[in-house]
């Protein structure tokens, strides 16, 4: 019976996935998931599920229900004489879904092959786990269940167990303690260095896009890198670091110089994490205006000379303002044609989302 | 799984067994187990029982009981499966006064089972024949394919509420075959039998008493009436849509057998939907009286309390089937034992002579017992009704008084539920409206060579309220995949009667001016 209920559950955890992956794209966009990263389980409401029905609609609602209250007093609750469990009807379900579990939808829906680390990129760790057990050992790590069990028979097999008063005294031979293996376990890492142009023409609107943008690029490279450090640069004339919180809230005017961006972020990979041990990736949010010809040019230099050659991947996604002249995609199309690590996309609606991820990863690096 | 039951329960459950029985309760051979939290939700997703057919509705089940439990929003105290022996399971992290009261309680749910009317056609050996569909369905699942086969249950499900609970009491109607021989039979009949109505009158009169243009007219009508009921199939509406489509649905053996399995355990669930207020009222009448009669300790009593009054807890707006039973099988008892029943009693409208009733004559005021009138009045109840009887006959506007019950409505102005009046006949009113058909609208069967086309045209009975009109257009769209052929749904919508179609790639719906519903009271 146990294993009936797991295959029945299965089968439902699997068609959730699938209605899940029906409205994927509109799912993109639901902000309500940004909150949650972090915890591990996402309730995530599921529509249309149940098999329908003939029943009556709600312009009948009307019930009889029991307490105080005179003619035109509201109601708490739900109410009526729904019989039987029956009146719940109208509710959505609500399924925990887990976001690696999301991500791998997201895989499979945008058809992203996993991403494989590059060879020179793989370390080993070590890690200690508990799977041996041991005669001796600190007493905090007794192990409980085991210890009782030869305490228990211990007595029962010298007969000093009395069922009538079921008591177990352990000694010093019954007890038993967990113990450890040292493994070594492959582990891979990875960096995500979010950039983002904070200058005047960079709204509201358009951080929103980037941190939806951003929070799927995370949830899918989490799911492909036990490791992942993620470090946020804001830039207009000037580059600096910042937080997540900041990076997202952060609103400045003026003039761009993307490069002082991409420098930072140089000197962020050159002292911290060494190409050897780290994937990483690079992302560039921005509405393509740049202040000068000659900076974009620089840019491009600085990406060709001594960034690609460390990275996994960099991403330019431009996004649509309505001041920008959005030339910098051209810049890069036109500069770095011939690399295959730079892909750019553009967004210019949340719904371009789904297709901007789908451009960045397909190629799986 | 380890099921067995404590020793100490199980002399607790014959204890109690032997006091239900002498105060008159009479059930199956019970058999309880016991369950971890975990198992009670697994089995609970099963509907009580052990095995059921392969589905994922199963599986959504068990997880929102699951996730209910885990997040302390409800638990499963008692489940019981109408068989016999009856089956019950406890749950293992209970204290040992939740044991009594549950093993109370159902034991009156068992002896409701066996004795209400209701139940009196349930499958007995329910357990088996579950476990048989597993085993079909499975078979099928080999066969052609999990995915075909759990779509074609999620079709059939769609279903399950057309059917008729009160057919299963009614004379097998007969099949085509039979109303085909019949009519020829009738055919073969040498002259017509003079249908119009002719008075008795003189000769000389009979022209007047019976001038020959009303006969002619009245005959006319008489064989279009015929001509009609000879082309038009079923003959009258049927409500048993589901029984419907087993017969005459284009279904391959294993798809008719899987429907048949559905139709099945919908007749075997559908008194329970039936009888849920009496039912509980009852079980709960029942472990209240044992409890604090003959079980309880004294130190217990704290616990049973909290355990009880939460059974019976009402949240403003809500009635509580559980509550309302009790309350109202107490008050049955309670006007049988003091003589507040009769044509007398009935005819009296004076409120206070009504309170004060009895309260003169003997035997004095209530009187308990197993064979007090009271008490063989409610046996009588829970022999033979069902919530709507039960609450047509015995609601009264004294009870409804006491209960605070109140009609209430959707304001559409502030989005609200708000309280409308304490007018009883509101309440009553909204009260059977509610369980009739369990809160389900009636559809039937009307015509199903609609058009002379072989389409199936269904109708929906409007007793008030509305259809919901994107589940009806999903639904329709269900039993076109059954049907094959174009379905079609007659429904009034905001008094406009509008046919909603579908034909197996689009759904429509149009104002029509047909507004040919099924009779108030058509019977098959």
């Amino acid at each position: 019976m146990i294993l009936q209920i797991n295959t029945d559950h299965q089968r439902f955890r699997k068609i959730v996935k699938g209605k899940i992956r029906d409205d994927l794209r509109k799912f993109l966009t639901r902000g309500e998931l940004l909150g949650r990263e972090g915890k591990k389980l996402i309730s995530i409401p599921v529509k249309g599920i149940d098999t329908p029905h003939f029943r009556y609609g709600d312009n009948n609602d009307a019930g009889v229900g029991k307490g105080e209250g005179k003619p035109g007093d509201g109601v708490d609750g739900e109410g009526g004489v729904g019989p039987g469990g029956e009146g719940e009807g109208r509710h959505i379900l609500e399924v925990d879904i887990s976001l690696d579990e999301l991500a791998d939808i997201l895989g499979e829906e945008l058809k992203l092959p996993r991403i494989k680390p590059r060879g020179k990129h793989r370390i080993t760790a070590e890690r200690d786990r508990y799977t041996g057990i041991r005669q001796a050992g600190p007493e905090s790590l007794r192990h409980f269940k085991r210890t009782f069990r030869r305490a228990l028979r211990r007595q029962i097999m010298s007969g000093l167990y009395d069922p009538e008063t079921p008591r177990i005294i352990f000694e010093r031979r019954d007890k038993i303690y967990r113990s450890w293996r040292t493994v070594l376990s492959p582990q891979s890492n990875a960096l995500i260095i979010y950039m983002m142009d904070v200058s005047g023409s960079m709204g509201d609107e358009q951080k929103e896009l980037v941190r939806l943008e951003a929070f799927w690029i995370d949830a899918w490279l989490r799911r492909n890198y036990q490791g992942i450090e993620s470090r946020y640069i804001v830039h207009d004339v000037r580059a600096g670091e910042v937080d997540r919180e900041t990076f997202f809230r952060i609103r400045e005017d003026g003039g761009t110089r993307i490069s002082s961006a991409f420098r930072l972020a140089k000197d962020v990979i050159d002292r911290h994490y060494s190409p050897l041990d780290w994937n990483i990736y690079l992302f560039h949010f921005s509405d393509g205006d740049n202040s000068s010809e000659s900076d974009s040019r620089e840019c491009c230099a600085l990406l060709r000379e001594h960034l690609l050659p460390s990275l996994n991947l960099f991403g330019y996604c431009q996004v649509a303002s309505a001041y920008g002249t959005g030339n910098f995609i051209n810049v890069v199309h036109e500069q770095l044609r011939d690399l295959e690590a730079v892909i750019t996309s553009r967004v210019n609606n949340k719904d371009d989302i789904y297709d901007s991820i789908k451009t960045f990863f397909s190629p799986g690096r | 799984m380890n099921r067995t039951l404590p020793r100490e329960i199980a002399e607790q459950a014959e204890i109690i067994a032997e006091y239900a029985r002498r105060e008159g309760l009479d059930f199956y051979p019970t058999i309880f187990e016991m369950l971890s939290s975990e198992e009670m939700s697994q089995v609970a997703a099963y509907g009580g029982f052990p095995q059921r057919y392969p589905h994922w509705r199963f599986g959504m089940e068990y997880e929102k009981l699951r996730k209910q439990h885990r997040y302390g929003l409800g638990r499963i105290y008692e489940m019981v499966i109408n068989n016999d022996p009856c089956y019950a399971y406890l749950l293992n992290d209970n204290m040992m006064v939740d044991h009594k009261t549950v093993i109370a309680h159902v034991y009156a749910h068992c002896d409701f089972f066996k004795n209400n009317y209701w139940f009196s056609r349930t499958n007995r050996r329910m357990i088996d024949e579950m476990a048989n569909h597993a085993t079909r369905v499975r078979r099928y699942m080999e066969r052609h394919g999990v995915e075909k086969v759990e779509r074609l249950i999620d079709t059939y499900l769609a279903l399950d509420n057309l059917i008729d609970p009160h057919s299963v009491f009614m004379r097998r109607e007969p099949d085509r075959t039979e109303v085909r021989r019949k009519r020829e039979e009738q055919s073969k009949k040498p002259e017509k039998v003079e249908t119009a109505t002719r008075f008795p009158a003189k000769s000389y009169m009979d022209r007047y008493i019976n001038p020959p243009e009303r006969l002619a007219r009245e005959r006319e009508v008489e064989q279009q009436k015929e001509e009609k009921t000879r082309t038009s199939f079923p003959e009258s509406p049927r409500r048993d849509v589901l029984g419907f489509l087993l017969k005459y649905a284009p279904l391959q053996d294993w798809e008719a057998d899987v429907l048949s399995i559905i139709r099945e355990e919908a007749y075997y669930f559908a008194p329970q939907g039936q009888t849920k207020i009496l039912n509980e009222g009852w079980a709960s009448y029942w472990h209240s009286t044992i409890m604090t009669r003959y079980v309880l300790s004294d130190a217990e009593l704290i616990d049973y309390c909290e355990h009880h009054s939460g059974t019976l807890a009402t949240s403003p707006g809500r009635l509580n089937p559980y509550k309302v039973g009790i309350e109202l099988l107490r008050d049955v008892e309670r006007r049988w034992n003091t003589g507040r029943y009769g044509p007398e009693y009935d005819a009296c409208d004076d409120m206070q002579t009504r309170r004060e009733w009895g309260k003169d004559r003997e035997p004095k005021g209530r009187v308990v017992g197993k064979d007090s009138p009271g008490r063989q009045k409610i046996y009588e109840v829970r022999a033979l009704y069902n919530d709507v009887t039960f609450l047509d006959e015995f609601l009264t506007p004294e009870f409804a008084e006491d209960q605070k019950l109140y009609h209430y409505r959707y304001d559409p102005s502030t989005g609200k539920m708000v309280v409308v009046n304490r007018d009883f006949d509101k309440i009553k009113q909204q009260m059977l409206f509610m369980l009739s058909n369990h809160a389900q609208p009636y559809i039937y069967v009307m015509d199903a060579n609609y058009r002379n086309r072989g389409e199936l045209y269904l109708a929906h009975k409007h007793i008030g309220a509305d259809l919901d009109i994107k589940y009806a257009v999903a639904t329709l769209k269900e039993v076109q995949r059954v049907w094959r052929r174009p379905c079609h749904l007659l429904a009034r919508i905001d008094d406009e009667p509008i046919l909603f179609t579908a034909d197996g790639e689009k759904s429509t719906q149009q104002k029509v001016d047909d507004k040919t519903e099924p009779a108030a009271n058509e019977f098959e």
